[in-house]
């Protein structure tokens, strides 16, 4: 989120589309109520009509798949109808910005593309420069080849009429929504966006985040009360682990994992550090050498100094060019080319796409290791459905695991309030806290590597001192990721003894000198204490529910991020009723002449961009600070698929063209080639859209709730909802038993038969939709009878980030 | 103090905290269900289950509604199970609080007559014959706890005092969701310590939802006599008695 679950209480208008708060996070309700008790709307754009639509002023249905057409009509709405916020778009976002000649759109392909590759040259997307490498701009907005003038050019074809073809919506509804949200442009209102994995699993996953964004910015939405675009994470600490790189592709603090082609650390250290010659801009990524020498720091101690470059070759490099995201490792995996697994909290066999794949992929394997708080369908793989144990090698550990309440330690929740929290009852048995694993294993690898090994520097040489009294500290590790001065040093000014905490991240440095865990986390565990347990419930001077001193949150405890784009060019509030950061330093005929921000933490403390007079500073920053140009990027020449998102069809669709261009799917979308990764696309066989969801009563893959009695008394069964005009067609009963099929598996789930679910009509066609929880897997209940959702969806993924497309796939439904 | 639930429909998302709030602090056993092609489970109340979340599809206004209840014993303020059983050992008003307790004894009524009685058809009988229904989390009260249904609401749904602090919170809020919703109303106020705030008609939630949408085929004479005096009961409230 960039904002916070309190925040969602100053909205004047909340669209929940992508996700389903009041099933999947009901606790965020209570201030989507507050809000709504103040007068906003609440819309819900979904497939099918759930619980948080049951609350809604508005509801659209809109068919699985299709959310870029539907955001790019109200991109469109917007600018016809002179909806944007012009002052901000003009000066925050690079909207302004001109971009260079070979930048062009033709057929559904950007300029740049490479067939072969399935990839394109972003070289072609880049911005014109001045002699000092600076963008040209022209904040008038109207060059012909600005950001401003080529986003209307996109998207001039995404008309109501052809966007209500694509997505199913009726025209009507598209229109109200679209006046609805796009009133809140003016200054004074704020809207904002709730979305979860309904928009992240698809081809085009991010995309459709980048879409959001765009219209966030045109509405002056971002870094205001009640606005930002806000994902709804899935789980208590998710947010925490991607921070602390969960992914393949970044390291603690979303620092890169190195390319083999970052062959020194000066390399790597170039290669990601970005360079503005523009004085305006703050460019904050400029400090990358900081963060990165210090998590080598924390990584290797005394052992990384300046002559070995902090350690940096004891750490693995990847392949450029190659991707291993979850679905690659279970491609590897497939293949025989991975031995070994930890399985640590997860369940992959119910929870990836696929998942008869990901079943066979784990047959391969020597041994996997399963850390888990039960045995689960992973762990018991060899024995489930379908498999013959006397043909599996596979040796399967099982390390029993501490549940949440059994350890001490933080969790950082979906607002990045980072919240510390206390051991309840000791853990059961010989089960124990995943830290004590993690250092037993450190530890016994260090010792085996001690007698020699193949490449033993990094385990050798790994810092590993984390344990107090013989277990597992977890005040060591927020200490150790906060970061400590190695010396006695003085920056800025001020004297820093060896051994004492930073106070944050502008202290870190790229010289040895200090260490950090992850640069983000800096100022979390401080000399004051431990800030992730503070719980005072005092608000901060604007009332808005900040609660600053309640837990900690990344960055600097920055509770609304981009807050600098919530001011006006001389400081002072868009909004004054509902004000986020206000300058409050003295002026002196019509000049700034004292620095002082109050409100929230402000997103750097330099003067506004104007003086009162209306003189422009040059003491001042851009608003977006991490942005290499200080811009919200309505263009975004980085992704993977395009600087604009563009709607593709889902990898299975029930249509053969695309109304809005020559390419049906994402041309660069992630696909995998085994026998087993089949797809079906307009597909007699397969004539149904199908999507998977969550439940309120269950979590994941349900191991903690499939155990639970009183929760399987609630939702016993895997069903699958769809409309009376389909199940008449099948001749289908509700509550009966079917099979629902893909071209990759099949399960049984109970017909749910409800209006909820309505049939669409999509290019002068009817279309069905049907959907059904992931929740379940074959060692829970015992029957056996209630499988993963996942064994029909696809392993097909985001060009960006890899992520699955399991919300929009094609099945066929059968009576049993 | 008599005190008084306020369960406003108009916020609930039937998450069914409440219902599994309610089988946690009794410990009552989880019921086998099946899916029966609805989220509604278990399908009714019962001798192990004092609360259900029903859950009904209407389309109002030409919108489609997915309304919820979350249902459990009012707790009327003269409660015709009671005055059916005229056994205090077995059903009895708790003073304090208005709760009304159905003990171990019930197993000596008649226990259909009692069901029959209920104006509402909460209460559910063991094969025993011993009855059971929501007990107001009477010990929690007693000690200064809300009951556990109120405590556990995510949506702020579910709210729980002084029978004056609550109607007054009710009537506030119904004149609040009167705005948009004009059919709103509040269930059987005057009557009962459970107070439903609904946006539509009381039976479009379900066929309890109020008293005397319910036609019982049978009734005992006690019964008989508590129903016309009801009505008339409730006209003089009407007329401001």
């Amino acid at each position: 989120m960039t904002n916070h679950w309190i925040d969602i209480q100053n909205s004047d208008c909340i669209l929940i589309m992508g996700s389903n708060a009041a099933e999947n996070h009901p606790v965020s309700f209570r201030y989507v109520t507050e809000a709504q008790r103040r007068g906003a709307t609440l819309i819900s754009v979904d497939p099918r009509f759930t619980r948080t639509s049951s609350r809604a002023d508005i509801y659209a249905p809109i068919r699985s798949g299709t959310d870029i057409a539907f955001l790019g009509g109200l991109i469109k709405y917007i600018l016809d109808n002179k909806r944007y916020h012009k002052t901000y778009v003009a000066n925050y976002t690079n909207a302004a910005f001109i971009v260079n000649k070979n930048f062009g759109f033709k057929d559904g392909l950007f300029a740049g593309y490479d067939p072969k590759k399935r990839a394109y040259d972003k070289s072609k997307w880049a911005f014109e420069t001045d002699s000092r490498g600076v963008p040209k701009t022209d904040r008038s907005l109207k060059h012909g080849r600005c950001v401003f003038q080529l986003l209307k050019k996109h998207y001039k074809r995404y008309d109501l009429k052809t966007v209500s073809k694509i997505t199913g919506t009726p025209e009507d509804l598209l229109k109200k929504i679209y006046a609805v949200y796009s009133a809140t442009g003016r200054p004074d209102k704020a809207a904002t966006i709730m979305y979860a994995m309904g928009w992240t699993q698809h081809t085009t996953g991010v995309q459709n985040i980048r879409a959001m964004a765009m219209i966030q910015l045109l509405l002056g939405n971002m870094g205001v009360a009640g606005g930002g675009v806000n994902a709804l994470r899935g789980e208590s600490n998710v947010q925490g682990s991607t921070d602390h790189c969960l992914l393949w592709h970044i390291w603690p603090g979303y620092l890169k994992t190195p390319r083999a082609s970052n062959d020194s650390l000066k390399a790597y250290n170039r290669k990601w550090t970005p360079v503005s010659k523009d004085p305006l801009s703050a460019n904050w990524w400029q400090n990358y050498p900081k963060y990165s020498v210090s998590l080598l720091k924390s990584f290797f101690g005394a052992k990384a100094t300046a002559a070995n470059q902090f350690g940096y070759h004891w750490l693995p490099k990847v392949d450029d060019g190659k991707a291993y995201s979850w679905l690659d490792l279970f491609d590897a995996m497939y293949v025989g080319k991975i031995k070994g697994l930890f399985a640590w909290g997860q369940n992959p066999a119910c929870s990836g796409a696929n998942a008869g794949k990901n079943r066979k992929a784990m047959a391969n394997l020597d041994w996997m290791v399963n850390v888990n708080i039960f045995d689960n369908e992973t762990g018991s793989f060899w024995k489930g459905p379908g498999m013959d144990p006397s043909f599996i090698k596979t040796e399967v550990f099982m390390l029993p695991a501490a549940v949440s309440v059994e350890k001490e330690g933080s969790i950082t929740n979906s607002g990045r309030w980072m919240q510390w929290r206390y051991q309840g009852p000791r853990p059961l048995g010989d089960s124990r806290p995943d830290g004590d694993i993690i250092m037993a294993l450190g530890e016994r690898l260090k010792k085996v590597y001690a007698r020699g090994g193949v490449f033993p520097g990094p385990i050798l040489n790994l810092k590993w001192d984390y344990l107090t009294d013989g277990r597992y500290d977890p005040h060591k590790v927020a200490r150790e990721i906060n970061g400590y001065f190695l010396r006695d040093v003085t920056v800025k000014g001020k004297v820093f003894k060896k051994g004492t905490l930073v106070p944050s991240f502008a202290y870190l440095q790229a010289d040895g000198s200090t260490s950090s865990g992850n640069w983000l986390y800096c100022n979390s565990y401080t000399e004051k204490g431990n800030m992730a347990a503070r719980r005072s419930t005092k608000d901060a001077a604007n009332g808005i529910g900040l609660y600053p001193q309640f837990a900690w949150c990344w960055p600097v405890n920055r509770r609304i991020i981009y807050n600098r784009a919530s001011v006006d060019l001389q400081g002072k509030p868009w909004n004054p009723k509902r004000w986020v950061i206000r300058f409050d330093g003295k002026a002196q005929n019509g000049k700034y002449v004292s620095k002082k921000w109050v409100g929230d933490v402000p997103d750097g403390g330099w003067y506004p961009m104007q003086n009162p007079d209306g003189s422009m500073r040059k003491d001042s920053r851009y608003p977006f600070i991490m942005r290499k140009h200080g811009h919200g990027q309505i263009f975004g020449p980085g992704r993977a698929d395009g600087p604009f998102p563009e709607h593709y069809e889902p990898l299975e669709s029930p249509v053969k063209k695309n109304p809005l261009n020559k390419q049906l799917t994402n041309p660069t979308a992630a696909v995998y080639h085994r026998d087993i990764d089949r797809f079906a696309s307009g597909d007699a066989r397969f004539p149904i859209v199908c999507t998977t969801y969550r439940v309120t009563e269950h979590w994941q893959t349900g191991l903690m709730t499939r155990t639970q009695p009183w929760l399987m008394e609630l939702q016993p069964q895997v069903f699958v909802e769809m409309s009376p005009q389909l199940a008449k067609s099948l001749g289908i009963e509700n509550g009966q038993r079917v099979k629902v099929a893909s071209v990759r598996g099949a399960l049984e789930a109970t017909a749910v038969v409800t209006r909820r679910f309505q049939p669409f009509r999509v290019a002068g066609k009817t279309i069905h939709q049907v959907g059904l929880p992931w929740h379940f897997g074959w060692r829970w209940p015992e029957s056996g009878s209630e499988e993963s959702a996942n064994l029909l969806t696809p392993s097909a993924g985001d060009p960006n980030t890899r992520i699955p497309e399991t919300k929009a796939f094609m099945v066929n439904i059968e009576k049993i | 103090m008599a005190k008084a639930f306020f369960i406003d429909t108009s916020l609930c998302m039937a998450c069914r905290g409440c219902q599994v709030a309610c089988k946690q602090w009794h410990d009552l056993p989880a019921e086998e269900t099946t899916n029966r092609g609805s989220y509604q489970n278990p399908p009714d109340l019962s001798f192990d289950t004092y609360k259900v979340v029903r859950m009904t599809e209407v389309v109002e206004g030409g919108r489609l509604r997915w309304l919820f209840f979350p249902e459990q014993c009012r707790h009327c303020l003269e409660a015709p199970c009671l005055e059916a059983a005229g056994d205090p050992g077995a059903i009895y008003r708790d003073d304090a609080t208005g709760a009304i307790i159905y003990t171990a004894e019930t197993r000596q009524l008649d226990a259909d007559a009692i069901i029959e009685a209920c104006p509402y058809n909460v209460p559910r009988k063991a094969p025993d014959g011993t009855l059971a229904k929501c007990d107001f989390c009477i010990d929690r009260v007693h000690n200064g706890l809300e009951p556990a249904c109120v405590k556990t609401c995510p949506a702020g749904a579910m709210h729980f005092g002084d029978r004056d602090f609550i109607l007054a919170m009710a009537g506030k809020r119904l004149a609040e969701v009167k705005k948009n919703y004009p059919e709103a109303g509040l269930i059987d106020a005057d009557e009962v310590s459970v107070i439903y705030l609904v946006l539509y008609a009381p039976a479009r939630y379900y066929q309890n939802a109020m008293a005397g949408l319910r036609r019982p085929a049978a009734m005992t004479r006690k019964v008989a006599l508590q129903r016309m005096v009801s009505p008339l009961r409730r006209m003089m409230n009407a007329l401001g008695g």
